[in-house]
C-alpha cells in the first residue's frame, strides 16, 4: 500500500520558505520551453526573445511598466480583499466602474484645469468601484450570499451595462459608429512621467497605492482588523472586532483600488472608454495577488513579472512565430506551481 | 487477573517523533483477555498519538503492535480494525439522520447482497443491548438521543462488529456520575464475555474503580505501570503529574456586592444544544461561582451572554446597578469583564498572529495601543513582553506565532491579556481544559488571587472535581435551566450528579432523554 500524507511543518526554515517557489519558477520556464519546442522553435531563443521583448530596451521596459500599471491596481484590490478572506472575483466590474466614472466626468462636464479635475475624477472613480463592490459585500454580511458568485456574475452584468451605454447615451458622435465613448478633454488626461516616452503617471499612482496599502495593513487598526478577520473570523468576533463592518470596509477599499485601474487605463493610455479596455485585468489581478502571496509590495513585483511575460510574449511571437498563447500558459503554470509551492513551504509530504 | 493470562493486544516500545518533539518514547502497553487496562495521562501526554499508531494513522518510528500474537503491518489503517480492535471516540461518529440500527449496521453488510437482513440485524442488536445492559431502541433516530444514549450506540456498534478489544477514549467526559456507573456495569459484563478493554482517562477515581492495571504516560514517556489493587489515587497522581507543585489552598470567601447579574435570561436553542431558559444568576465581588453540568447543556449560551457575544432574547443583563442596553464583546471588555474562552485555539487566539498581536486582540482600539486608527506597536510589544515576563509564558520571543506555543503557554498569554486590565468580573470557561498539571495549578492560583483582590468570577467547567474544589457557590446547569445555588461543601458529587441529570428540576417537563 503506497499512500501519501501531508504533515504540517511547525516552524519552516528560511530555505524551506524559499526553495519551493524558486523551483516553481524554474519548472514554469522548463514547461514553457517544452511547449516552445512543440511549436517548432528553439526554447532558448524563445525565452531569450521574451526577456528581450519585456526588458531589452527602454521602449520594452516602459511598455512593461505601462502594462503592469492596471495589474498593480487589480492585484492590490484582490490582495486586500483576499487578506480578509473576502473573495472579490469582480475586479473587472469595478475596473469598468472606475473607467465609466472617468469618462462621465472627464469628457467636458467639468471644464477645470488638471490639478482640480484629476483629484475629483480619482475620488469619484474610487467611490464608483467601492459602491459596485458594496452591493455584494452587503449581500454577504446581511444575507450570507456567497460573494464569489455575486462578484463573478456582476462582471458580466456590468460589462453588458457598459456595452449598453456605449451603444447608447455614451456613444461618441464623432466615433464613426464604433461603440466607444467621447475622448477625454486634455486636462483630464494623466500626464506622462517623462516627456516623449509613453509611461504615464498612472504607474506612479499605482506604486503610491501599493505603499499606502502596505502601511495600512501593517500599521493601522483597520489593517490589523482585516488580517484578524481573514485569519480567524470566530476569534476576531469573540475579541470584539466588528467583523461585518470590517468586511464592508475591506470591500470599499478593494473596489476603489480596482476602479483606479480603469481610471488609469482611460486617463493615462486610451483616452476613451471601449469594451476592450481590459483584456481581463480583473482576473489577471487574482494571479498577481496570489503570486505576491497577498503582500502589497509583492504585488508590484508580481505585476511586473506578469506584464513582462505578456509584453515579452507579444514581441517573441512576432519574431519566432510561436503563438502568444504561450504567455497565458506560462502564467497559468506559474500560478498552479506557485500555489503548490506555497503549500509545500508549510507542509511536508510523508509516505506511509 | 488470572494466572494463565492470554495476551490480547500489545504495543511494544513504540516511539514516535514529530520533529523535535518525541510524542511517544518507547511506550509499551499490553492488555490480556478479560482485562481492563487504563491508559492514564494528562492531555498532551501522548495517549492519542499511541492510539493513532495502533490504528495505523501514524507510522511509528520504532516498536511493534501485536494483536492476538500477530504483528500488525505499520501504517495500515484497516489492520487493527480487521483484527478485532474497536474504538469509541470521545467525539462520536454517528449519523444523526439515521436510526440506531442503521448506524450500527452501516458498512457491515456487503452492498452486493440483495436482502438487508433487517429483522436478523434487529434481533441481534436487541440481544446485544439486553446482554450488555445498553438500553436503547434500535428504531430511534440518533438525532433525538441524549449524549449517554449515543455513547451506548457507539459501544453497540463495536460489539455488533464482534470486536475483541474495545478502546474507550475519555468515555466519561460527557456523562453524569450515574451514567458513568451504568457504563462501568456494561464494561464489567463485557470483560466477563472475554473482551479486553483499554480505558483512556485522566480521572483518577474512575481509573481506580474500573481498571485492573494502569499504564501512566507523562510527556510521552512511560511513567509507570501498576496493578490498581497495589496503588492508590495519590500514588497515581504523583506518577501522572510528577512533582510539579500542588493544588492551591482555598481560603474562605468574603463575598461583596453583586457586580453582574442575569435576570430571567433566555436565549434561543442552537441545533440540539439548548439555550438558557429564564436563568437568573448573580456574580458577587470576591466570590467564585461554579457552573457544573454535562457538556452541551447551555454552558456555551451562558458563557456567550456573560462574555457579550450573545444578546438574550428575553431578560436582562445587569452590570452593577445598570441594566445593559447594547451588549457586544467590546462593551463587555470595556465594562471590565475578563473573558477566558472555552476554546483557546479557535476563539481565544489567532494562530498565525504573533504574541504581540494576540495580546492586544481585545483592546487594540484603546488609547494604550492605538491613536486615531494607527497602532502603536512599541507599546503593544511592551505589553506583550510584560505578560510574557509576569505570567511566565515560555516562548522564543513576542514575535513568535502563537500556534507554536503549547496549550499551557497559550492560556497564560490569555490570562495575562485579561488579568492585566485589572478586571472586576472574570468569566473562566473551561480554563484548564487540556493543560498539564503545572499549568492547571497556575491558572487556578491566578483565579484565586483575583478573587482575593475582589473580582467576581464565574467558573464554567465540565470537570465536577474542579468546580467543587474552587467554587464558593455552585449552580448546576441542565438542559438550559439553572439549579438553585449550593454553598461550598453543601452537596456531594452524587447529589450534584442528580441535578446534572435533570432530576432536580422535577417541576418542569423533562427534555426527551
Amino acid at each position: 500500500m503506497c499512500s501519501m500524507r501531508l504533515e504540517p511543518i511547525k516552524n519552516p526554515t528560511l530555505s524551506r520558505k524559499l526553495t519551493p517557489p524558486t523551483i516553481a519558477l524554474f519548472a514554469t520556464i522548463v514547461i514553457a520551453s517544452l511547449l516552445a519546442m512543440v511549436a517548432g522553435a528553439n526554447p532558448f531563443t524563445v525565452i531569450g526573445l521574451i526577456l528581450k521583448g519585456a526588458f531589452g530596451s527602454t521602449f520594452a521596459i516602459l511598455e512593461t511598466l505601462n502594462r503592469a500599471t492596471p495589474l498593480i491596481f487589480t492585484g492590490l484590490a484582490v490582495a486586500v480583499a483576499f487578506r480578509a478572506k473576502f473573495w472579490n472575483i469582480g475586479a473587472e466590474a469595478q475596473l469598468y466602474a472606475g473607467a465609466l466614472m472617468t469618462v462621465l466626468l472627464g469628457t467636458g462636464v467639468l471644464p477645470w484645469p488638471s490639478l482640480a479635475i484629476l483629484p475629483v475624477i480619482i475620488i469619484a472613480a474610487i467611490l464608483a468601484g467601492a459602491v459596485v463592490l458594496l452591493v455584494p459585500a452587503l449581500m454577504k454580511t446581511r444575507f450570507g450570499v456567497d460573494e464569489v458568485v455575486t462578484t463573478l456574475l456582476f462582471n458580466f452584468i456590468f460589462l453588458l451595462f457598459i456595452s449598453m451605454l456605449l451603444e447608447g447615451v455614451l456613444k461618441d458622435p464623432m466615433g464613426m459608429g464604433w461603440p466607444k465613448s467621447a475622448r477625454l478633454i486634455p486636462e483630464a488626461r494623466l500626464p506622462r512621467i517623462v516627456d516623449g516616452l509613453r509611461l504615464h503617471w498612472g504607474f506612479g499612482l499605482a506604486i503610491f497605492s501599493a505603499i499606502c496599502i502596505w502601511v495600512i495593513q501593517t500599521r493601522s487598526t483597520l489593517g490589523y482588523e482585516m488580517r484578524a478577520v481573514g485569519l480567524n473570523k470566530e476569534a476576531a468576533a469573540f475579541a470584539g472586532i466588528p467583523v461585518n463592518m470590517v468586511i464592508v470596509k475591506t470591500a470599499l477599499l478593494s473596489g476603489g483600488l480596482a476602479a483606479l485601474a480603469g481610471f488609469s487605463e482611460v486617463a493615462g493610455l486610451k483616452g476613451s472608454l471601449t469594451l476592450d479596455l481590459s483584456p481581463g485585468f480583473g482576473y489577471t489581478g487574482i494571479i498577481v495577488a496570489m503570486l505576491a502571496l497577498l503582500n502589497p509590495l509583492g504585488v508590484v513585483v508580481a505585476a511586473l513579472f506578469v506584464a513582462g511575460i505578456f509584453v515579452g510574449a507579444d514581441s517573441m511571437s512576432r519574431a519566432a512565430d510561436v503563438p502568444t498563447y504561450l504567455a497565458d500558459i506560462m502564467l497559468a503554470t506559474a500560478l498552479l506551481l506557485m500555489v503548490l509551492a506555497i503549500m509545500l513551504t508549510r507542509f511536508r509530504v510523508v509516505r506511509n | 487477573m488470572t494466572k494463565d493470562a492470554v495476551e490480547a493486544l500489545s504495543l511494544n516500545d513504540i516511539t514516535k517523533r514529530f520533529g523535535e518533539l518525541t510524542a511517544n518514547d518507547a511506550v509499551s502497553l499490553s492488555v490480556n483477555v478479560g482485562e481492563v487496562v487504563a491508559l492514564l495521562g494528562e492531555n498532551g501526554a501522548g495517549k492519542t498519538t499511541l492510539m493513532n499508531i495502533l490504528f495505523g494513522l501514524y507510522t511509528a518510528d520504532g516498536g511493534t503492535v501485536r494483536v492476538f500474537g500477530e504483528t500488525l503491518p505499520p501504517g495500515n489503517s484497516r489492520a487493527a480494525l480487521d483484527a478485532g480492535v474497536g474504538m469509541v471516540h470521545q467525539h462520536f461518529t454517528l449519523a444523526d439522520n439515521l436510526t440506531v440500527q442503521e448506524n450500527i449496521t452501516l458498512g457491515v453488510h456487503s452492498l452486493l447482497k440483495l436482502s438487508l437482513g433487517r429483522a436478523a440485524a434487529k434481533a441481534r442488536i436487541t440481544a446485544l443491548s439486553k446482554k450488555f445492559r445498553l438500553a436503547v431502541s434500535p428504531d430511534a433516530r440518533v438525532g433525538t438521543l441524549s449524549v449517554g444514549e449515543r455513547q451506548r450506540v457507539e459501544i453497540l456498534k463495536a460489539l455488533y462488529r464482534d470486536v475483541r478489544i474495545l478502546i474507550l477514549d475519555e468515555p466519561t467526559a460527557v456523562l453524569t456520575p450515574q451514567e458513568t456507573d451504568d457504563l462501568f456495569a456494561t464494561l464489567r459484563l463485557a470483560i466477563k464475555e472475554g473482551l479486553s478493554i483499554i480505558f483512556i482517562s485522566h480521572k483518577l477515581h474512575e481509573v481506580m474503580a474500573i481498571a485492573d492495571r494502569v499504564v501512566v504516560l507523562r510527556h510521552g514517556k512511560m511513567a509507570g505501570g501498576v496493578n490498581t489493587k497495589d496503588t492508590d489515587k495519590n500514588a497515581l497522581a504523583t506518577m501522572m503529574m510528577g512533582t510539579e507543585g500542588s493544588p492551591p489552598v482555598v481560603s474562605p470567601a468574603k463575598p461583596g456586592a453583586p457586580l453582574l447579574a442575569l435576570r430571567n435570561v433566555t436565549t434561543p436553542d442552537i441545533g440540539s444544544t439548548p439555550g438558557l431558559k429564564s436563568v437568573s444568576l448573580e456574580l458577587k465581588a470576591g466570590q467564585i461561582v461554579g457552573l457544573a453540568g454535562v457538556s452541551g447543556n447551555g454552558q456555551a449560551a451562558m458563557a456567550n451572554v456573560v462574555g457579550g457575544v450573545l444578546n438574550p432574547t428575553d431578560g436582562q443583563v445587569v452590570l452593577g446597578a445598570k441594566t445593559v442596553q447594547k451588549w457586544t464583546p467590546r462593551i463587555a471588555v470595556q465594562s471590565g469583564i475578563a473573558r477566558i474562552p472555552e476554546d483557546r485555539h479557535k476563539t481565544g487566539t489567532i494562530a498565525d498572529f504573533d504574541l504581540v498581536e494576540n495580546a492586544i486582540l481585545e483592546r487594540y482600539t484603546s488609547a494604550a495601543f492605538s491613536k486615531g486608527g494607527w497602532l502603536n506597536w512599541r507599546k503593544s510589544r511592551a505589553f506583550a513582553d510584560e505578560i510574557i515576563d509576569k505570567y511566565d509564558v515560555r516562548c522564543p520571543g513576542s514575535d513568535t506565532p502563537i500556534r507554536l506555543l503549547s496549550g499551557g503557554n497559550m492560556q497564560k498569554l490569555i490570562l495575562g491579556r485579561v488579568l492585566e486590565a485589572d478586571p472586576q468580573i472574570i468569566l473562566a470557561n473551561q480554563p484548564v481544559r487540556g493543560l498539564d498539571i503545572g499549568a492547571v495549578n497556575y491558572v487556578h492560583s491566578q483565579l484565586l488571587a483575583a478573587r482575593e483582590r475582589g473580582a467576581a468570577i464565574l467558573l464554567i467547567s465540565e470537570d465536577l472535581d474542579e468546580v467543587m474544589a474552587l467554587s464558593d457557590v455552585i449552580h448546576v446547569i441542565a438542559d438550559g435551566r439553572l439549579s438553585p445555588e449550593f454553598k461550598r461543601g453543601e452537596m456531594t458529587p452524587a447529589q450534584l450528579g442528580l441535578w446534572m441529570a435533570g432530576q432536580g428540576f422535577e417541576t418542569d417537563v423533562l427534555h426527551a432523554s
